[in-house]
């Protein structure tokens, strides 16, 4: 074939690109704390060639803290003044509104399509500062300058990682003429600015990132046989790491990005096997009659956390990464699968039924108790926040699959609906 | 028929094209390296193009059948030939009994066109975790192996590839559903 040619199946096949700015994913808080601290997030003041800001970031702002459940925002029809300037604050009003924190901000044109940025954090009560900075972006950075000032602000008032700024992956199908269309996506933690990065006629699943958030490994049946391509965002680039006979499914990045553990059943059985990205040399580190797959490492890169019903149910074993003996590490419920370690190694996420009711459940590693967090009933695919805070998972509303979050703790609860289709399989960006 | 699967490539891109809201140029360059797809030595195929395209339904299922130099027992619907999906037993690789006798004409039509070459598509039900769902689908597609091997058939004539529950056939989540989900489909690919 013709690089021509190759060329025009590829813009056709990758070249579904979202304009900037447009959600996606529709998110809806359905369980939420009494105890979430009062915020105010004034909308920002504009100095600029044109009426209005090319963006407003205060909305964002609001946005992001309320999804985090620990912040409850003001909304700004109940605002009594709307300052911009710190010298036009009265800490009395925000009082009178049973606020505890204000941000306020401006956004000024500098040139055409560069703006400064600058926002302040105040605590109400003692009427002072308590952050304060200014950035000079671009008309494009704009969204993602909103997200890192909800870090910010986010960090200063939980003494927890904000992950406004990170991205999920999710695969959607579609369907059009009898014909299904299978996409990977990748869009902003809010569901904004959602791009392609691969779309096939047959399936594509297990998306996983690698853990400098640089690449994204996944299985596409785009052959009608499975392999598993590496793909590097940046450039879109890709790499096909592993097509043999059989099985090619699971993809997990080692904790230094320099090895995949994966599920070939090349051999006649399923195992999991660890390949060197480098070198390509492959390592079987699982032995069993059964089905031994989905593979996740633990974040100091020793142990995998895998799926196997060697005992004759799918239940969670842990194997040495380099190979070893298997111990079985879950023995509540009738169904444990698709074990994820949280990045600081303390919880492992997992799919958990009992009598055929899929829920999420974690399990604590230090007293190894299990936690079931969610209550629907095909519950699958859960992906931990890059904080620990949050487990992202799939699950099914009405006749549709949609995606969820919930915290560790059980206490919020959050679902994300994709308007045209199917979402699925989420992963949540390092 | 070179020629063709690329006219066709190119006809099932446009349409793939208009079906996107709009096209970006910067974006449009995001996978432009198919040759690191092509360089593997273990398939045959090169990258995205033929594979995947070559089985669409555009064409009509006369096409599709003749492509596949079947003959006119595999529409004949009194004919076991012409069923082309097997179901199981309740949440299990078992055969349901009365697809034997369908497993049994296929090994007996494979043995007696030996140049033929077929696809055992295993497929799972919706629930529970996906990849393990794939593990599942393979595990049916190889009981049929097994039964079409002891009934003399040559292994090079067959093939097994899982889907898991990415292909599901009826879309409720019930048991009646479920049960249509866990199947093996027999997928002649051409002498």
């Amino acid at each position: 074939m013709s690089a021509f040619l190759r060329k025009i199946l590829l813009i056709s096949l990758v070249g579904c690109y979202v304009p900037a700015s447009q959600a996606e994913l529709t998110l809806e808080i359905t369980k939420g704390i009494e105890s979430a601290i009062p915020i105010a997030v004034v909308p920002f003041g504009w100095t600029g060639s044109k009426d209005r800001a090319p963006e407003d970031l205060a909305p964002i702002i609001q946005a992001d803290l309320s999804r985090s459940g620990l912040l409850k925002t003001l909304p700004v029809g109940e605002m009594l003044t709307m300052p911009s300037k710190a010298n036009h604050v009265r800490f009395r009003n925000w009082q009178a509104l049973g606020q505890e924190y204000l941000v306020i901000g401006e956004i000024s044109e500098v040139v055409d399509k560069q703006y400064q940025v600058q926002f302040q954090l105040f605590n109400v009560y003692r009427g002072e500062q308590f952050l304060g900075y200014r950035l000079t972006v671009s008309e494009k950075e704009l969204r993602r300058t909103a997200h890192h000032i909800s870090d910010l602000i986010y960090e200063k008032l939980t003494n927890k990682k904000g992950v406004f700024g990170t991205r999920l992956a999710y695969i959607t199908t579609t369907s059009k003429a009898n014909k299904k269309l299978y996409k990977l996506i990748i869009a902003d933690a809010d569901g904004f600015e959602p791009r392609v990065i691969a779309s096939s006629l047959e399936p594509i699943m297990s998306p996983t990132w690698s853990p400098d958030g640089k690449q994204i490994a996944y299985v596409s049946f785009e052959n009608k046989r499975s392999a598993i391509f590496v793909q590097t965002l940046a450039n879109g680039k890709r790499e096909r790491v592993a097509s043999y006979k059989g099985i090619n499914g699971a993809p997990s990045f080692s904790p230094d990005g320099t090895r995949l553990a994966l599920t070939l059943s090349k051999d006649g059985s399923t195992d999991i096997y660890i390949l060197n990205l480098n070198n390509r040399s492959l390592t079987k580190i699982t032995k069993s009659y059964g089905i031994d797959t989905e593979p996740s490492w633990s974040p100091d890169g020793k142990t995998i956390v895998y799926t196997s019903d060697r005992g004759g149910k799918p239940q969670l074993y842990t194997v040495p990464s380099n190979g070893g003996k298997a111990k079985r590490l879950t023995f509540e419920g009738d169904y444990n699968a698709r074990g994820q370690f949280s990045l600081d190694g303390k919880n492992i996420a997992m799919v958990h039924a009992n009598r055929g009711d899929y829920r999420i459940a974690v399990m604590d590693m230090a007293t190894r108790t299990v936690n079931v967090l969610t209550a629907g009933r095909y519950d699958e695919a859960p992906s931990f926040s890059p904080n620990g805070e949050m487990v992202l998972y799939a699950s099914r509303k009405g006749n549709k699959n949609v995606l969820s979050a919930v915290s560790i703790d059980g206490r919020m609860q959050q679902n994300l609906s994709f308007d045209n289709g199917d979402v699925r399989e989420p992963a949540w960006s390092p | 028929m070179r020629l063709n699967k690329e006219v066709f490539a190119i006809a099932l891109s446009i349409m793939i094209l208009s079906g996107c809201s709009s096209t970006d140029e910067k974006d449009s360059g995001l996978l432009d390296d198919v040759s690191a797809v092509d360089n593997e030595k273990d398939t045959s195929t090169s990258g995205y193009s033929d594979g995947s395209l070559l089985s669409g339904e555009e064409f009509g299922s006369n096409v599709t059948i003749d492509a596949r130099g079947l003959g006119p027992e595999f529409s004949d619907p009194t004919n076991p030939l012409s069923k082309g999906v097997i179901y199981f037993m309740y949440d299990s690789s078992q055969v349901r009994q009365d697809f034997i006798p369908v497993i049994a004409a296929h090994s007996k039509y494979l043995q007696s066109h030996p140049s033929q070459h077929i696809i055992l598509e295993g497929h799972a039900d919706e629930r529970g975790s996906r990849e393990y769902n794939i593990a599942l689908g393979e595990q049916r597609a190889k009981s049929i192996f097994r039964m079409m091997k002891m009934q003399g058939v040559n292994s090079n004539q067959l093939e097994i590839v899982s889907y898991g529950e990415e292909k599901p056939e009826a879309e409720g989540m019930d048991e009646a559903s479920w049960q249509q989900n866990r199947r093996v489909e027999v997928d002649y690919q051409g002498r």
